[in-house]
Order: structure tokens, then C-alpha cells, then sequence
């Protein structure tokens, strides 16, 4: 039983999912397998109940946020130079649309097998952050899924109760993300380096001498 | 018989609580302060500097590498490097610290300067009745409150302080000895140079510290 | 049931909805103790992360540390040697027994047996901590695992000591068993209070003694084979009923499987070195990719999700909390009863704010 043999179950079970085997190249070899969020509660459906599957457990449910790269690469364009049409390398520059994972690990408790890795992936950082919740299908994603939202901002749509669980409910913005900048209060810092101390040094000029 | 549960457990505790005035092992309690524990010699609580002989400035082993600072986990090391040299323990002149701050409200006595200080100059202290009255200014340690003598190190881990002791006395022999070596051989070279051309006058060997 | 409360093990907050004296309805509140840990250790290296692992569960830190090595070992394809291996199982054993039996003294206190049970336990675990001490340097706070092996080697005599310790061991479980096991108040207290669905404990993701008590065969030592447990014979007690009288038994019988297991390892420790003479600690950058890595810690399968960059800093560091996963269960288990037993059923689940909230 390895992913691929999962990957073409399901591709036969359930008509019309996107699937997608990605490698992990470290020497542990968990390799995952992502799903397309229009089909994941049924291929969550049917990886719960197989008789020869039944991940009954979801261990552990995590949020990867993945911000936007910019990428350039050198590509060959033809170009006239001097009058003569020569090729030419060119250094193009594009952005990499950012967006958030979650990533889910499924064990057996009957079989006593596993980790099956699922990851589903939203569309953007900004707007499209719909995933469908997996906590109908287990339990234990409840409160994990919560915590992506609290902290990552991905919005589970069939969550039964999807608020704040370790920020307090009036906080605003999603810590985790890269891109999260902590609030400017300062407080007495004698060791301080790098940022912190660039940030002291501007309170201590706009309090004056300290 | 109802309650008997409760009655073997309080047979128990009466076993216990009598027992507590014959025998030593069942009266675990140790009246602080008037009484201590013996202290184990691996405990550690918040990190000294070391230094060799009297003068705590002049024998201090930092060599402000910040290797310390850049590992600590809560970055509560701050080190500022001198502009000026002074000789170590085998006389080679070696930068030293400036200022040496460790802010003890933030450390949290991991250790992990210890392992990965090249040079044995930080260790860790065993002293835990360390209580001030300033929140602030007194939790932050300069050099020459965290400079300790070796003495001293001996004192508190006798085990690791010989075992240190040993191999940087290994790592100085090696010094003199290679530095040795190589005053003879270019001692040999110019009594060579000397007898092979007798116009150029011996340059002295130059003399290792 | 606020986070000031003397039995709520820590900073925790329950909102209760109550009829008279019944539950209806409860909702649990956390994130009082939140310190940010996932977030620090991106920014601080991998070695660099291993003391905020102990301050996870703080009340067991070596497991925690030796979760966090074990995934680093599989995100980086690191071997320990033997001798290392098998410190690692002694003291995580140390560790699980103090657990247990700091956890039956808190649920007895929590039941009103004010303190007596609990001070029983630690006088045991005050030795075990004299262990620790001697071997790590602190009682808590340990820090003592590193990736491919431990930090230092046993010191002379730590050995004798600690199989002079174990074997007092099983005289002191059968006189904390007498104290408290046919204690009408707490059968009274704990029987049918709490009971727990083999089928909801799977599907809600517990693990630990509190799935084992609903019958359900799954622990990691045996399953997952982590370490060297497939060499020590040990039984994995399992419980009937799934109420709070299982949970708290089942803690008494893992304390007296965790005695067999420190006895078989005390004896075959082999010499030996405890990691790689040549790893270095500073500067330690595994190849890209990700791993997930978990053991039976004394709460249930404590596990760390490590995403890698190649750089030194790890891209995301994810601590499965079991604690957290063990709430999830906590209002099905308390609808209906008194609010009294609601006190009793969170101290069965076991839970440490610092697993919670991270």
C-alpha cells in the first residue's frame, strides 16, 4: 500500500479529483499527496472508511504559509541587434503567486499503518483563502483547524464552531505569517540586537536621551 | 465492610507518619535553611567568565569571538570588542571584551554557550540565592561581575574544571612544542646559511613566548 | 470556571453552561499561556530550539526533548549509537513514571485527599530529579538531547544509583496502590464518571493512557517502534469501561510496566559513545524537505513537524500537541455530569498549559 497505489484508488473512486504526488527529497521519505479542496471531504470519506485503508486518526494538522517569490531566469529572446536578428539572453524577472497550505497526517489505529500525508493549497494570501473543513470526517481536526485560522488566516467553510483559540477574539491580523509585523511596543531591552536594537534606537531618539 | 478502602489507606498514612520517627527514609523533609542538601556537581544555574591567575582583567580567556552571542537562544549575550590586543595564556595577543553583558532576567541557563565556546572562557555557575532589589539594572551582569577565577571553577565542578585544566594544558604544550620545533629548525637553517656564505652575518632565531 | 482556579492544572478556562448543577454545555478556553513557540523557532537555529522544547510540558521535559531530536533525525537521516539509544529509553522511562505518579497525586488532590498522595509521589520524584540533576545539570529544565545521540555520558556511579532506585521501586507502587485503590470515595467519585467512546476517542484524535482506558490497542513504542522498545518486553495495559476509574488505573499500571522496562534497560546498557564524535554543534543545516516525527510521551503521541529549507533556521516547526488533542474530548465527557466532576474529569485528561497553548 504506498501513495501511488492511493493516488490511483481514489483517481478511480471518486471521478474528477486533482491529485498530485509531491516528493519530499529529505532521507525520511514521507512523501504527501495533494488534493484539490472541491473533492477533499470525500477523498477524506474514503480514506476514513476503505476496508483496507481506514485512517481513522488524523494526528496532526498544520499551516504552511508559503509568501510570494519572486523568481528570475535567464531566457533566450530574439532580439535585433545591429541589424542582424540575434539570440539573446535575456534576464526575466516574474512573481510567484503566494499562498497558504495545510497540511494533514492520517495513521491507522485498526491497521496500524501509516503516515498518509494530504496537503491542500489555497488560492492567494489575500482573498481566496476558502478550504473545506475536514472536522465532519475527524474530530481531532477541530481545534487544530482553528488554530490555522487563528494564526494563518485560511477560513474552513463546514467547521462546526471556526474562531480565535489561542489569540483573544478582539485580536486582529494572523501571526504566523511571514509577513506578520509585531506591534511597536517597546520595554526596557539591555541585550538587544539586531531589530530589536534598531527599533530601541528609534524610541530612544523620539523619548531623548535614555 | 464499608469504609474498609478508606481505612487501609489511612493504615497506610499511619504506618507512614510513625514510621517517619524510626527509620530516616520516610522523614524527607530538610529544613531549609538551617539544613542543605548536599549540592550535586553537574548543577548549573546562569554562566561565569573564567579567568587564570590574580588579575581578573589581564587572565580573562575570552577572546570576544561572539560565537557565545550568536547561539544563545534568548539572546541575552551582548559582547563589544576591544580595538586594542593583550597577550593570553601562551602570550599570543588576542582581542578581549570590552563590554560583556549578560542579561540574567532573560538567561535561562541552557548551557549552550558552554558547548559551544571554543576557548573554555564560560562556564556555569551553581550559586542560586542570587535575589536583588532592582528588577532592572541589577539583573544585568557586566564583565567584572561575571568574571570568576579558576579557582573558583574549581571549587564548584572540581571534575570538569580538572578535566578543562588538562586538555588546555595539553593544547599549550602542543603550542610551545610545534613553536619549539620550528625555532630550532630555522636555527639550524641559518647555522646552514651561516657557514655556507660567512659575508652575511646569523640572524638571531626568533624567540617564541 | 476561570483561569484563576486551583484545579484547573494551569492557566485554563472552561465556560460552563449550567442547569442546577448539570452541564449542558462547555466550551473550553486556552491560549493564556501562548508563548509563541512555533514562531521563535524559526528565527532561532535547530540546536537553539531545544531548551524551549522542554518548557513544552514542563513537567516532562526529556520527552519533549527526545520528541524534537527524533524528528530532526529523520528530517536529516542521523543514526545514534547504541549506548545513546538506550539513556534515551531510561530516562524517558524515569520520566513517564514521575509523570504518572505526579498525576494521580494532583487528581487525588483535586478529589480532596489534600496533598497526601501527591507528597508520596514526590518523594519518589524528588530522587528521580536527583538523577536528572546529576546527569543533565537541572531538575526541569534538561536540555539533554542532541541530534544522533545525548549531550554527556552517565557519570561514574549514576548507574548504581539508579538501579539501587528502581529497586525500591515496585515496594513503593504496592504501598501507593493500599493508599488509595479500594478507597470507597474514589471508586464512588470516578466510576462511570466521564466514560469515553472507543470510537469517539479515535475519531477526536486522543492518544495516550486516556485512549488505551477505552480499549483501544494503539501505543507508540509498540506500533511505531521508535528507538529500541521492540527489545524490552513490556505488556500495554488497556482499560474497559473508558471512565475516569480506567484512566486513573491505567496510569498505576503503566507506572509498574515502565519498572520492567527500566529493569531490562539498567541491565543491558552497553558501553559505548553516545553521539558521532565528529557532528558539529553549531552550524547544523539539513537538506531541504520535511519530516514528522513522534513519540509516546506520558500525555500521549507528542509529535514535531519540521519543514526545512536548507537554511539553518527551520521554515516551520510544528509541536503536535497531545494535551491540546486531549481537550477536544472534554465537553462530550462532562454534558450531563455535576460540576464537581467536572474537576475530576479534566484532571484524568491531563493536561499541562504549556503542551496546550505552546
Amino acid at each position: 500500500m504506498t501513495l501511488e497505489t492511493i493516488k490511483s484508488e481514489l483517481e478511480a473512486k471518486i471521478p474528477g479529483c486533482v491529485l498530485e504526488i509531491v516528493p519530499n527529497p529529505s532521507p525520511s521519505a514521507q512523501h504527501s499527496l495533494r488534493i484539490d479542496p472541491a473533492h477533499a471531504v470525500a477523498i477524506a470519506t474514503f480514506l476514513r472508511d476503505a476496508d483496507h485503508l481506514q485512517f481513522d486518526y488524523c494526528s496532526n494538522v498544520t499551516g504552511i504559509d508559503w509568501p510570494a517569490k519572486e523568481i528570475s531566469e535567464k531566457v533566450k529572446v530574439k532580439q535585433i541587434v545591429d541589424g542582424v536578428e540575434q539570440e539573446v539572453e535575456e534576464v526575466q524577472k516574474s512573481t510567484t503567486i503566494g499562498y497558504l497550505e495545510v497540511v494533514y497526517h492520517l495513521f491507522s489505529m485498526e491497521k496500524k499503518h501509516g503516515p498518509v500525508i494530504l496537503r491542500m493549497r489555497t488560492e492567494d494570501r489575500a482573498e481566496q483563502v476558502h478550504l473545506p473543513s475536514l472536522t465532519p470526517v475527524w474530530q481531532s481536526a477541530e481545534f487544530q483547524e482553528r488554530e490555522i485560522f487563528d494564526l494563518y488566516g485560511v477560513i474552513f467553510d463546514g467547521h462546526p464552531d471556526l474562531r480565535r483559540i489561542l489569540m483573544w477574539d478582539g485580536f486582529k491580523d494572523h501571526p504566523m505569517r511571514k509577513d506578520y509585523v509585531e506591534p511597536d511596543d517597546y520595554e526596557y531591552e539591555p541585550t538587544a540586537h539586531d531589530e530589536v536594537l534598531e527599533r530601541a534606537r528609534q524610541h530612544r531618539t523620539v523619548m531623548g536621551a535614555l | 465492610m464499608f469504609g474498609e478502602g478508606i481505612l487501609r489507606g489511612l493504615a497506610e498514612t499511619a504506618r507512614n507518619f510513625l514510621g517517619s520517627y524510626v527509620s530516616k527514609n520516610r522523614l524527607t523533609t530538610v529544613q531549609y535553611p538551617e539544613e542543605r542538601l548536599p549540592q550535586i556537581e553537574a548543577y548549573r544555574n546562569f554562566p561565569f567568565l573564567v579567568y587564570d591567575g590574580e588579575d581578573w582583567q589581564q587572565g580573562l580567556r575570552c577572546v570576544s569571538c561572539f560565537i557565545c552571542e550568536k547561539e544563545c537562544p534568548p539572546k541575552c549575550i551582548f559582547i563589544e570588542k576591544s580595538t586594542d590586543k593583550k597577550p593570553d595564556a601562551v602570550g599570543k595577543p588576542q582581542f578581549y571584551p570590552k563590554v560583556f553583558n549578560i542579561d540574567v532576567s532573560v538567561c535561562m541557563s541552557c548551557q549552550i554557550c558552554v558547548e559551544v565556546c571554543p576557548f573554555d572562557a564560560i562556564k556555569m555557575d551553581t550559586d542560586y540565592e542570587l535575589s536583588t532589589t532592582n528588577r532592572f539594572s541589577a539583573l544585568l551582569w557586566d564583565k567584572q561581575h561575571l568574571a570568576k577565577s579558576n579557582e573558583h571553577y574549581h571549587k564548584i565542578h572540581p571534575t570538569e574544571a580538572a578535566a578543562v585544566d588538562a586538555q588546555l594544558a595539553a593544547e599549550r604544550a602542543k603550542v610551545a612544542a610545534k613553536a619549539k620545533a620550528s625555532a630550532d629548525a630555522k636555527a639550524a637553517a641559518d647555522a646552514k646559511t651561516a657557514s655556507a656564505a660567512p659575508a652575511t652575518p646569523p640572524v638571531p632565531a626568533a624567540s617564541e613566548k | 470556571m476561570g483561569p484563576q482556579h486551583p484545579s484547573t492544572h494551569g492557566v485554563f478556562r472552561m465556560d460552563v453552561v449550567l442547569d442546577g448543577e448539570r452541564v449542558m454545555k462547555l466550551k473550553p478556553v486556552f491560549g493564556y499561556l501562548h508563548r509563541n513557540h512555533e514562531k521563535i523557532a524559526e528565527h532561532e537555529t535547530y540546536l537553539g530550539s531545544m531548551p524551549y522544547t522542554d518548557r513544552l510540558d514542563y513537567i516532562c521535559s526529556l520527552t519533549n526533548n527526545w520528541a524534537y531530536a527524533l524528528a530532526v533525525e529523520k528530517l536529516a537521516g542521523i543514526q545514534v549509537p547504541e549506548r545513546a539509544e538506550y539513556i534515551r529509553v531510561i530516562t524517558a522511562e524515569l520520566t513517564r513514571f514521575l509523570n504518572h505518579g505526579a498525576l494521580i497525586g494532583f487528581l487525588t488532590q483535586d478529589m480532596g485527599a489534600s496533598g497526601t498522595p501527591l507528597m508520596y509521589a514526590f518523594r519518589e520524584r524528588e530522587t528521580i530529579l536527583d538523577l536528572f540533576e546529576s546527569l543533565t545539570g537541572a531538575r526541569m529544565m534538561c536540555n539533554y538531547m542532541r541530534f544522533g545521540g545525548c549531550r554527556v555520558d552517565l557519570p561514574a556511579g549514576w548507574l548504581d544509583q539508579a538501579r539501587k532506585f528502581v529497586a525500591t521501586l515496585p515496594r513503593f507502587l504496592d504501598e501507593f496502590e493500599r493508599l488509595l485503590a479500594s478507597n470507597e470515595i474514589l471508586m464512588a467519585r470516578t466510576q462511570g464518571v466521564g466514560v469515553l467512546s472507543k470510537e469517539f476517542a479515535i475519531n477526536a484524535g486522543v492518544t495516550g493512557p486516556i485512549l488505551r482506558a477505552s480499549g483501544v490497542n494503539y501505543d507508540l513504542r509498540k506500533v511505531d517502534k521508535y528507538g529500541i522498545y521492540d527489545r524490552f518486553a513490556f505488556k500495554i495495559p488497556m482499560g474497559e469501561h473508558g471512565d475516569t476509574y480506567d484512566r486513573y488505573m491505567m496510569r498505576l499500571l503503566e507506572m509498574r510496566e515502565s519498572v520492567k522496562i527500566l529493569n531490562q534497560a539498567l541491565k543491558d546498557i552497553p558501553e559505548g559513545p553516545i553521539i558521532d564524535p565528529k557532528t558539529k554543534i553549531r552550524g547544523f543545516k539539513p537538506k531541504p524537505g520535511e519530516a514528522y516525527g513522534r513519540i509516546e510521551s506520558p500525555k500521549g503521541e507528542l509529535g514535531f513537524y519540521l519543514v526545512s529549507d536548507g537554511t539553518a533556521n527551520p521554515y516551520r516547526y510544528r509541536v503536535r500537541s497531545c494535551c491540546m488533542m486531549n481537550l477536544t474530548v472534554l465537553e462530550q465527557l462532562c454534558i450531563g455530569h455535576n460540576v464537581a466532576d467536572v474537576v475530576v474529569i479534566l484532571g484524568s485528561i491531563d493536561i499541562v498549559m504549556g503542551e496546550v497553548d505552546r
